[in-house]
């Protein structure tokens, strides 16, 4: 199996029915993916494949066979964030960190779907698949809102006005 | 999760040949995977269907709308087709799970899976589809058994799903808040023979509520009395009275949306 993995390509030498996030964290030590439950539901493992968020706790190896794949450690560096998680620091949207990474991810598929203008209504209903324990949201639906205009000034998404 | 094979083949022939022992299709994963992780499922070998070509697709045939087995439910929800034919199954496709799990579910897999909650069952027994599989067509009135069951026999395939165009379809329900499950759906279509009405989410299966059919045809829903059945659902999430109860306002809920 070869599969892309923040811009690398690798062999994947493990067994296909391996969940996603095992092989991210535990064969690749990209531990920013994070696993928060076993039921699906809390999105802290949400990466890109192939651009579309999914959860990696519930895909396995075997269906990413020659995706591309991107982390949280892909998207951009310490010294030069990607504008959504600029967004996160600059507008608090995180306590813990826990659940950080999967809002990232899906913030990104927020405004690349929704455009630099997304309303809160539309961001907190695309973050039904996205548990916080801590920040009660508000400052989430902030930094996402922010971020999606950021990601605009930054020619990442087109700027005009989108539903 | 215990060791199992996994095949990934590259038609519906070699799926099904490949189909032995203690095997699972694999769809979206949205079910199965969860429930490996837990212990509840265990299998030798899994099927992922995702690399076989003829499984995906929506197409109008003749008074039919016909989905493959491994449309997702995002797909189903944004498709121009749906929306303009049936367009309430469409708003359905885009109430299940959260946007991840639309994604990644598909309809082959919600409807072989059965589960007593979960939102397509109730759509394709009120649009009276017709299942497509490796070995023939079942009618959806046939299809449900009860919780998780299904008239599907060991290895059998569901190819696609055929939901009959109605003149009218409209589904309510009220989600679980956490898990977005249906503690009550209620499906209403309307076709020139009559109304059909499916319930999901109260009982151990769907299941056509025909008092209702009969109260709507009649024109007198003030008459129908409260839902009454052997196998209401109660759990700590909610009574079986409770849900009888969400079942009408749902019933009404969708009648509403059905007028509009
Ligand atoms: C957090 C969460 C929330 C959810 N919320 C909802 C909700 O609100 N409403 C709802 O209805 N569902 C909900 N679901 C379930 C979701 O819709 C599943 O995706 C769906 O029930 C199963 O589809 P799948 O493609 O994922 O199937 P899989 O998990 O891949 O398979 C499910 C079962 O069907 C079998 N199977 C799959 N495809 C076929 C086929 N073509 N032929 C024969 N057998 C097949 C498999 O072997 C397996 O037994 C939720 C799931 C999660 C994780
Ligand atoms: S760890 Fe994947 S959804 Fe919670
Ligand atoms: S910041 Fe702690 S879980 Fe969200």
């Amino acid at each position: 199996m070869r599969i892309r993995v923040n811009g690398e390509t690798f062999d994947a030498a493990v067994h296909p029915g391996t969940l996603l996030v095992d092989w991210l964290r535990d064969g690749l030590g990209l531990t920013g993916t994070h696993v928060g439950c076993t039921t699906s539901q809390c999105g802290a493992c949400h990466v890109m494949v192939d651009g579309e968020v999914v959860k990696s706790c519930t895909i396995l190896v075997g269906q990413c066979d020659g995706a591309d794949v991107t982390t949280i450690e892909g998207l951009g560096t310490p010294e030069a964030l990607h504008p959504m998680q600029e967004a996160f620091r600059t507008a608090h949207g995180l306590q813990c960190g826990f659940c950080t990474p999967g809002m990232v991810m899906a913030g990104i598929a927020i405004a690349r779907t929704h455009g630099a203008h997304v309303s809160d209504e539309t961001i907190r209903h695309e973050l039904e698949g996205n548990l916080c324990r801590c920040t009660g949201y508000q400052n989430i639906v902030a930094a996402i809102r922010l971020g999606a205009r950021a990601m605009a000034e930054a020619g990442l998404i087109p700027a005009a006005e989108n539903a | 999760m215990p060791a199992f094979q996994y095949l990934r083949p590259a038609s519906l022939t070699e799926a099904i040949g490949a189909f032995r022992g203690d095997a699972a299709y694999l769809a979206g994963g949205h079910t199965l995977i969860p429930a490996m992780k837990t212990g509840l499922r265990a299998v030798e070998r899994l099927i992922d269907l995702s690399a076989i070509p003829d499984l995906s697709g929506i197409e109008r045939r003749g008074d039919r709308m016909v989905v493959g087995a491994m449309v997702r439910h995002a797909a189903v929800a944004h498709s121009p087709l749906v929306q303009a034919t049936i367009p309430g199954l469409a708003r359905l496709a885009a109430g299940i799970g959260d946007p991840q799990v639309r994604r990644r579910g598909t309809l082959g897999g919600s409807l072989a899976n059965n589960d007593p909650a979960a939102d397509y069952p109730a759509a394709a027994l009120a649009l009276d589809a017709t299942i497509e599989t490796d070995r023939g067509t079942h009618l959806a009135d046939d299809f449900f058994q009860g919780m998780f069951a299904t008239a599907l026999a060991e290895g059998e395939l569901i190819r696609a799903v055929a939901f009959r165009i109605p003149q009218a379809f409209a589904y309510a329900k009220f989600r679980h808040p956490a898990s977005r499950y249906a503690l009550a759906g209620v499906a209403v279509a309307r076709f020139g023979e009559g109304p059909r009405v499916a319930v999901t989410g109260v009982a151990a299966g769907v299941f056509r509520w025909t008092e209702a059919e009969r109260a709507i045809a009649a024109g007198a829903l003030a008459s129908l009395g409260p839902l009454e059945r052997d196998d209401l659902i109660g759990d700590l999430h909610a009574s079986a009275e409770y849900r009888a109860h969400l079942a009408r306002v749902m019933l009404e809920r969708a009648l509403e949306e059905l007028v509009r």
